[in-house]
């Protein structure tokens, strides 16, 4: 079982890499590596998009590297699990509407906009360790509750046309989604290899995902 | 709902942390690392280090210190001192921090914040403002660790540092810092109003009523301390409780 941890010059990926190790040697989760390479996510049975950063930066750089965007997109179309994490994450909609306007894998349908609170004095970015609203009925936040916090750090947000590709959400003047998903894919606004042992559960259930 | 961040922080030199740690069962007292898993494993919210004698030839004791904490914490990093380039952040972010400061090159290039900012996001580039009062409700920027007087304006380099894109600011009373006398509340009151990203209250904590006081009249959206800390005063879980107990939201 090999664990792909894509590598588009984007974000904290030692981060993301030393996390996944841990959760793969406590579950039994097999391999994890970190890679550019299409031919490597493509042999890959499980594929994790991390991130950090501007959605148009992300977006350019995955289109950069030549069949890495393809190689993605074939292995969610057979069916693979497939984890987005932060820009990861919004990088599942049909556009982002950071530093202009951007195609992302159009998984999910809906936009990634700035965040707009209805409360002027929250502050953006949204920083910090929020707690999930509900608990989503989901392998892969299994033994994960309402009320338990996760770290987030984003000011654009994705905003889902469809209700039922929301999994989990959190409250910053108002709702935002903090995860979405259907059949193999799943994303996560927050950062779980961030989110001490709440979001390490979460990187193991996610390595045992069978969708 | 969002809660109000406990941030400990760390002065690292050569490698090792100055002042000392004095935790209970921590194997080495001047590893980072060491220290790094103790405040992970009691709920601090993040860490923070911040290289106080940062030259090029140390960078990569910097870089190291970076690497083994990412293999051992799961928990966000913020890593300062001598940073100078947005290649530096890179770097950094490579070797595992999850946000890095500017500080001096911030004040002398503040061009560098926002090609670090719309190079790899604003939430992760935070700038550290080190303030000095000169006169009733007027703050001045000082850099080189205080020594530096820049005739800036706190409150204006701060609204500046946000329109440039910082992520958040790490701001530091130098008239408190180390006094245990409290934060400067006008200080973090005056940025805090002024800027709408993130405002990390520092210098002068001596109390958990301090802590209280730097979100409740500072309007900080965290709280950092060293001493109180380090020296086992206070633990993050009591800190927590003290701050819940006056009705601002933690994570416990």
């Amino acid at each position: 079982m090999i664990t792909a941890i894509v590598d588009y010059n984007s974000g904290n990926l030692r981060s993301a890499e030393k996390s996944f190790q841990r959760m793969a040697s406590e579950v039994g989760g097999g391999d994890i590596i970190v890679t550019d390479d299409p031919d490597q996510v493509r042999r890959a049975d499980r594929v994790v998009l991390p991130g950090v950063g501007a959605f148009a930066d992300c977006r350019s750089e995955l289109g950069a590297i030549n069949g890495l965007f393809g190689a993605i997109e074939d292995k969610v179309k057979a069916g693979n699990p497939f984890l987005g994490i932060c820009v990861g994450m919004q990088m599942m909609a049909t556009w982002g509407r950071e530093h202009g306007n951007h195609t992302g894998f159009d998984w999910i349908k809906g936009e990634v906009v700035a965040l707009t609170p209805n409360d002027p004095a929250l502050k953006i970015p949204h920083m910090g360790w929020n707690s999930l609203n509900q608990t989503p009925d989901h392998p892969v936040f299994d033994g994960i509750s309402a009320g338990d916090h996760m770290y987030f750090v984003h000011s654009y947000h994705l905003v889902p046309e469809n209700p039922e590709d929301i999994v989990a959400t959190v409250d910053y003047g108002g709702d935002i989604i903090a995860a979405v998903g259907r059949d193999n894919i799943i994303g996560t606004q927050f950062h779980p290899e961030k989110s001490q042992a709440t979001g390490l559960r979460l990187i193991g259930n996610f390595l045992k995902w069978a969708p | 709902m969002l809660k109000t961040r406990i941030i400990p922080c760390l002065d690292v030199k050569d490698g090792r942390v100055v002042k000392g740690v004095n935790f209970v069962d921590l194997i080495d007292a001047g590893d980072p690392v060491e220290s790094a898993k103790a405040y992970d494993a009691a709920g601090a919210d993040e860490l923070c280090f911040l290289d106080i004698a940062a030259t090029v030839e140390n960078r990569g004791t910097m870089f190291d210190v970076a690497r083994r904490t990412a293999e051992q914490c799961f928990m966000p990093l913020t890593i300062g001192g001598g940073v100078r380039s947005p290649d530096d952040v890179r770097n950094l972010l490579l070797a595992g921090a999850d946000k890095v400061s500017f500080n001096s090159a911030a004040v002398a290039n503040p061009d560098v914040v926002a090609q670090s900012a719309n190079r790899f996001g604003s939430q992760c580039i935070v700038v550290a403002i080190d303030a000095k009062t000169v006169s009733p409700g007027k703050w001045e920027i000082f850099t080189h660790g205080g020594r530096k007087g820049t005739g800036i304006d706190a409150v204006e380099f701060a609204k500046d540092m946000a329109a440039k894109g910082a992520g958040e600011i790490l701001l530091t009373s130098m008239d408190r810092d180390g006094t245990r006398a409290g934060f400067n509340l006008p200080l973090t009151r005056a940025i805090s109003d002024a800027v709408n990203i993130p405002v990390i209250a520092s210098g002068g904590v001596g109390t958990l009523d301090h802590l209280v006081d730097g979100v409740t009249q500072g309007g900080a959206s965290a709280v950092l301390a060293a001493s109180i800390f380090h020296f086992g005063d206070f633990t993050i879980q009591e800190a927590k409780q003290h701050m819940q107990a006056a009705g601002i939201p933690v994570r416990l």
